[in-house]
């Protein structure tokens, strides 16, 4: 597993203001890929992206021993939590979970090339997540995108924190460089995205330029205790 | 045993005839009807001339034995093994149970009490083996309790060994009255007298299982699967899906009738070699929904061996529950709760139930301890989420190696599995002491850091102990959790 693998810096830089919106909440397959071992970009986004209520929440093994498993003090979700093994349990617990009207949204999380996650797999939930009404994501760990029937596919970055006004050495709130690499019916576009606690939604803004990215954002010196 | 006491009140003479070959035959008789003239064994027209107001029923002895099965099983509320024994007695294991009911003597007088109140008399003994105690419960004292059988059993009558009339008259004709005669008889005489007896009705044979000295075990049958379905096949098969449907909708139909549900089946099915072969599922809630009950035996099919093929395929229900008919929303669909357990039963039948939780928060600084999983169909619990908090937590804690140290702060430089982070801003530190009604002693406090490095990883390390704390070495580092 490399530490990235994709490239980065792939940001188009200049765009104008902010590109249309995107709902990340679409009741549909929505595939994302984490860049970076130890980051929790991908998850968070998820998380933030979910609308209120039970949520399926299925991880392999390997997802379970590299990432973690979701933190329930953390998370404040009310999540009905699978432990699994092959990415193909995780791809046959999401279709169950996506028959009936238990939940609010499924999650799966997949570590690695996952040949179970085929063109037909990923068609199948897409449709199934489609009939129901009820989004469906599916986490991405150290993999590259392959042929994929999600509706949305984002690759999720973390990006250094915004400023704590409390306390400028501390880290503040979290955002996440997205950017929607395929999508159906609309062209990629790029955001810096960040979890508005108050409203439990996703904010979208204007990706910074390559220069701001560059030089790490309100970062100021080592404070010597 | 007497049959209901609130049928009849007790001052009326009554009697049970069965038919006999000259008219109809006392069976069994009330307290009244004994002290009135009435002997168990004579004719009913006899004993109506004797008593005039003999009130005589017809006797049921197949419902009665009936009802005395399902007595047994209610009787193993005082013990794990209960079966019936005869047409009048119940043989109950207390081997070990006593001490819960406060004794041997309390536990006789409790049984006696659930006996009472359920209407019924008991004539109750305990004692080390079957057959001390079948002849102290009819002819000992009242709650007699023996430990050892052979002083507690000498002064009683050898009907007291459960030997046939003729047998019992053979003993009368040669002396023997009581169970001390025949026990100081030398057993060799005894053995060549009573050769040709059948073993149950062998005093020497019914006088060792008396005494301790041959094992008679109970034989405790298990209670009989109040809702089954059966298909017998002309030929043996090797695939049992083609007859689950029709056998589900079977079991369906009888617990509907009967507004029940189950929440365990059994499918059984029963080989040529001999052999049985079980595959159970489970489900969160009771149900009798076919389709659904269908859905959980996908895949489990295919892991049954046959053999060389069964021929009779049983589905019993386990775990009967009441279950009201539920009304369906107006779209047809079941309700919220139900689809839920629904759910939750196809998961648990593909992927077992040790693999589905539903964390539930707990009061404890300790991470780990914070959140514990819960049953998947518990409450909805109220959450928040904490922004000091990470939203995953690695289990257990990684090692990190720090290349350079602040005394009182987080290190500058660590090494997560061979990648070295350097920290850019951190918060902290936050310590967490250990617990001390749960940790072991020696155990470190720790102290954690949420720290972000220069591209954006935010994590949640501690240090677990402190420079001079006399609880090991120096204090080392790990990795706890992720920051979204």
């Amino acid at each position: 597993m490399s530490a990235r693998p994709f490239p980065f810096g792939l940001v188009p830089s200049g765009r104008a203001p902010v590109p249309a919106l995107p709902d990340p909440a679409a009741a549909t397959l929505s595939e994302a890929f984490g860049t970076r071992s130890l980051a929790g970009a991908a998850p968070g986004f998820v998380r933030a992206a979910l609308p209120p209520g039970l949520v399926l929440w299925a991880q392999d093994r390997l997802s379970r021993a590299e990432f973690g498993a979701p933190f329930l003090p953390g998370m404040g979700r009310d999540l009905l939590r699978l432990d699994l093994t092959r990415p193909a349990d995780v791809l046959a617990a999401l279709e169950d979970g996506l028959q009936g009207r238990a939940l609010a949204a499924v999650v799966g999380e997949i570590h690695g090339p996952a040949p179970a996650l085929s063109f037909t797999a990923s068609r199948r939930l897409a449709l199934r997540a489609e009939a129901s009404g009820l989004p469906c994501w599916l986490i991405r760990h150290a993999a590259r995108p392959e042929a994929s029937a999600a509706r949305m596919r984002w690759r999720l970055t973390p990006l250094p924190s915004a400023l704590d006004p409390d306390d400028p050495q501390a880290p503040g709130e979290p955002r996440w460089l997205a950017e929607l690499f395929r999508a159906r019916g609309r062209p990629p576009a790029t955001w810096v995205a960040r979890h508005d606690r108050a409203a439990d939604r996703l904010d979208f803004s204007a990706p910074p330029r390559d220069r701001e990215l560059a030089e790490p954002h309100g970062t100021p010196g080592r404070r010597l205790a | 045993m007497a049959r209901r006491g609130d049928a009849w009140p007790e001052d009326v003479p009554l009697v049970l005839a069965a038919p006999g070959p000259h008219g109809p035959v006392i069976h069994a008789a009330n307290r009244a009807a004994e002290l009135a003239g009435a002997r168990i064994g004579a004719r009913a027209v006899d004993s109506r001339a004797i008593c005039p107001a003999l009130r005589i029923e017809p006797a049921e002895p197949d419902r009665d034995a009936a009802r005395l099965a399902r007595l047994a099983f209610w009787a193993r509320r005082w013990g794990p093994f209960s079966t019936a024994d005869g047409t009048e007695g119940i043989i109950l294991d207390t081997t070990g149970t006593a001490h819960l009911f406060g004794g041997e003597a309390a536990l006789l007088a409790e049984i006696q009490a659930g006996f009472a109140r359920a209407g019924l008399t008991a004539r109750l003994a305990l004692a080390p083996t079957r057959g001390a105690a079948w002849a102290l419960a009819r002819f000992g004292p009242e709650r007699a309790i023996c430990t050892d059988p052979l002083p507690a059993l000498a002064p009683l009558p050898v009907a007291g060994l459960r030997l046939s009339g003729e047998t019992l008259l053979l003993l009368r004709r040669l002396g023997l009255k009581t169970v001390g005669d025949l026990a100081v008889l030398p057993r060799l005489s005894l053995m060549r007298r009573f050769a040709r007896a059948e073993p149950q009705d062998n005093p020497l044979i019914r006088l060792d299982q008396a005494l301790g000295r041959a094992a008679e075990p109970l034989d405790a049958p298990e209670p009989a699967p109040e809702f089954a379905a059966e298909a017998r096949l002309a030929e043996p098969v090797m695939d049992p899906s083609d007859w689950l449907p029709g056998l589900l909708d079977a079991l369906c139909a009888q617990m509907a009738a009967a507004d029940r549900g189950c929440r365990r089946l059994c499918l059984s099915v029963f080989r040529m070699d001999g052999e049985r072969r079980d595959i159970r599922v489970a489900m969160a809630a009771p149900t009798r929904d076919p389709g659904h009950l269908l859905r959980l035996f996908d895949g489990r099919l295919e892991r049954l061996d046959p053999g060389y093929g069964f021929d009779l395929i049983r589905l019993a229900a386990e775990a009967v529950e009441p279950l009201a008919q539920a009304q369906p929303g107006l779209d047809g669909a079941a309700p919220q709760g139900l689809a839920l357990a629904r759910l939750v039963d196809r998961l648990a039948a593909r992927f077992g139930a040790a693999a589905i939780s539903r964390p539930l928060p707990r009061e404890s600084h300790v991470p780990e301890r914070a959140e514990t999983p819960g049953p998947p169909l518990a409450a909805a619990p109220a959450l928040s989420a904490r922004p000091d908090r990470p939203i995953r937590l690695l289990t257990p804690p990684e090692e990190i190696r720090v290349l350079y140290a602040i005394p009182e702060g987080p290190p500058a430089q660590f090494v997560w599995r061979r990648q070295t982070l350097r920290v850019a801003r951190h918060a902290g530190p936050e310590r967490i002491a250990p617990e001390w009604w749960h940790d072991r002693p020696g155990t470190r406090l720790r102290d954690y850091f949420r720290i972000e490095d220069d591209s954006g990883l935010r994590l949640w390390i501690y240090r677990e102990g402190l420079v001079h704390d006399g609880r090991g070495g120096a204090p080392r580092w790990f990795l706890h959790g992720i920051f979204a």
